[in-house]
């Protein structure tokens, strides 16, 4: 199994959303390697044959009868935001700057 | 070991219904024990949140029911301590992390709920490795853990405030969380009782996910009937929870106490081959060793069991959890709740995130995060998280063909006793490997007790022994449990107990 390189770490946390600094890059890069390299192990273990398991207990889709029960109020939906306004969540904005 | 506190729940339930004792009388004693070994430069660190004044309302209302002849349970009024993964209402929930810090959550989990609907007091939150992410304890946001039995040791993890708060007395009853051994391997490293039911037997609605096809709610305890008690309170389907098994397991705290009268005649005990060998340190296989010839001579019929795809479950394990970690801890994204921190300038919703992320999250939170993006990228996934399924399948067929000729599966909890804290702070993989013995349960959804098998002749430590059992058959675990630690119990002439909190409060 290949090595990730560092701007390969760099994507991938990327596309986690999680700004790592070059430190941190650093730092986490080769442990994420060492870490990779003790579950490539499992590469070839399992034939085409084996069906994968999502979940160990097999379950079909689960219905509840669609009533309607006190759910929470504004103010306690709210109670943990960073900012809020007028009854909802306040958030920066959400488009770039050339958009 | 007169007081209050060095009773188990059963002992206090009995008191309590006896009228020896009031539940503001015990809610105040194990405050007590909190107030004298939680902080300081010696404290345990085990809880993260202490209510003392809503333990004690709790407590107050529990002894009026009772002077009314009116309790909700029979464990009412017994006080319990709630590992911080579960959503309580009121109280601060932050799963170890600074990305919840100061976080109130305005509902109560569901185990929650059935604590307060059965009149417990609830102590407070206790540690626990950030979003249960560690077999050491150290990974939480808010310090380590100590170890009751040597505090320069780790209590194991991540459940480690919850094992270390029942160790050192301060709570007889905890909650814990396991996804692959979080509340049997602190077990094994603090001399208690953990219990990992079966997948869905407890509802995990309020607990903030680590895993969802990995993760479940069960109890530490000091003894098997604890455990047993307090499974069948927080047990039963829950319509919130949609892969929670449907029924109640019933039958646990009968199973615990015919079992604890020692006969075994007749239940086979299968000892897993693969795992055994030089991962095993020498004093953990002796106690092991020495429980075996115990239910051997309680009349269980002990043979060796191979379940070969076992050495591929940590690899598979180490694919499958991040990924499911990588996609649930998505929701902490800075705009509905949580940590936010703001760049300077005019930052997007999306900077936001990146910033904030990377300051609440842990590095092995980072580190699982990455892996199981990695994992699920397109390209990749078939060779890893594809593949992982797969050696789940291959051990799910294990354990079924294994079950056909033994009733219940063995081995020791853990490969070795309690490290010294920071010895494998910064090396993951060797934090994984504690999780060799522990994982194949949570992979399967089968139910794995840890039951004190004695203490090291190197270091003095606890050691562990695991049972398994087959999906549902929780039972069982109690039936053997109880008896090898009756069995055990007297052999040394007493519960195993650290010994410097033991004194305490006499």
């Amino acid at each position: 199994m290949s090595q990730l390189s560092r701007d390969e770490v760099a994507h991938l946390a990327d596309l986690a959303r999680i700004d790592l600094d070059d430190a941190e890059l650093d730092h986490l890069a080769p442990q994420l390697n060492v870490i990779l390299e003790a579950v490539a192990s499992i590469q070839g273990v399992a034939g085409a044959d084996v069906v994968p398991t999502s979940h160990p207990i097999p379950m079909t889709n689960v219905f509840r009868e669609d009533v309607v029960v006190p759910g929470l109020t504004p103010e306690q939906a709210l109670s943990g935001a960073p900012a809020s306004e007028d009854q909802k969540f306040s958030v920066p904005r959400i488009l770039g700057d050339e958009q | 070991m007169s007081s209050w506190i060095h009773k188990t729940a059963a002992e206090q339930a009995d008191a309590l219904a006896a009228g020896e004792v009031t539940s503001v009388e015990l809610v105040q004693a194990h405050l007590d024990q909190i107030a004298a070994t939680n902080d300081g430069p010696d404290g345990l660190n085990s809880f993260l949140h202490v209510d003392a004044e809503g333990a004690l309302v709790q407590a107050k209302a529990s002894d009026e029911r009772r002077a009314e002849g009116q309790p909700l349970h029979p464990l009412d009024g017994v006080p319990i301590a709630i590992k911080d993964v579960l959503a309580t209402k009121g109280l601060p929930t932050t799963a170890g992390s600074k990305i919840l810090e100061g976080w109130v959550p305005p509902y109560d989990g569901t185990v929650t709920a059935k604590i307060r609907a059965a009149g417990l007091p609830i102590l407070g939150k206790t540690n626990m490795d950030e979003f249960a992410m560690g077999s050491a304890n150290e990974n939480s946001a808010y310090g380590p853990v100590r170890n009751p039995w040597d505090r320069t040791r780790i209590p194991g993890g991540s459940g480690g405030g919850s094992a270390a708060a029942v160790a050192a007395f301060q709570a007889p009853l905890a909650i814990g969380s396991d996804t692959g051994g979080s509340i049997r391997q602190p077990g094994a490293m603090t001399g208690t009782v953990g219990v990992k039911p079966t997948y869905g037997s407890v509802s995990r609605y309020g607990v903030i996910a680590l895993a969802n096809s990995l993760d479940q709610l069960g109890p530490c305890t000091r003894t098997v009937l604890d455990a047993a008690l307090l499974q069948e309170l927080i047990g039963g389907h829950d319509p919130l929870d949609s892969t929670s098994v449907p029924g109640k397991l019933e039958g646990l705290v009968e199973a615990a106490r015919s079992g604890a009268a020692g006969d075994l005649s007749g239940v086979r005990i299968g000892i897993v081959t693969e795992l055994q060998g030089d991962a095993w340190s020498a004093p953990v296989v002796e106690r092991f060793d020495e429980a075996i010839e115990v239910l051997r001579g309680l009349g269980a019929e002990i043979t060796e069991v191979s379940l070969p795809s076992f050495v591929h479950a940590m690899a598979a394990y180490y694919l499958i959890l991040p990924a499911e970690c990588s996609s649930n801890l998505a929701k902490f994204d800075a705009m509905r709740y949580g940590l936010r921190v703001t760049p300077d300038g005019s930052p997007s919703a999306e900077e936001v995130m990146r910033v904030s992320r990377d300051a609440g999250f842990g590095d092995e939170v980072k580190r699982r995060i990455l892996i199981g993006t990695y994992a699920l990228s397109s390209g990749y996934y078939d060779a890893y998280y594809g593949q992982a399924q797969k050696i789940r399948t291959l051990i799910i067929e294990d354990f079924k063909k294994a079950f056909e000729s033994v009733d219940l599966l063995v081995s020791p909890t853990a490969p070795t006793t309690a490290w010294a804290l920071g010895e494998k702070t910064d090396d993951p993989l060797a934090n994984y490997l504690q999780d060799l013995a522990t994982i194949p349960a949570n992979l399967a959804g089968v139910p794995g007790i840890s039951v004190p098998s004695g203490t090291s002749s190197a270091d003095g430590l606890p050691t562990g022994i695991q049972f398994l059992a087959p999906v549902l058959e929780d039972a069982r675990l109690y039936r053997v449990g109880a008896a090898l630690e009756a069995a055990l119990t007297e052999r040394w002439g007493g519960r195993i107990v650290p010994s410097s909190y033991a004194q305490e409060g006499e």
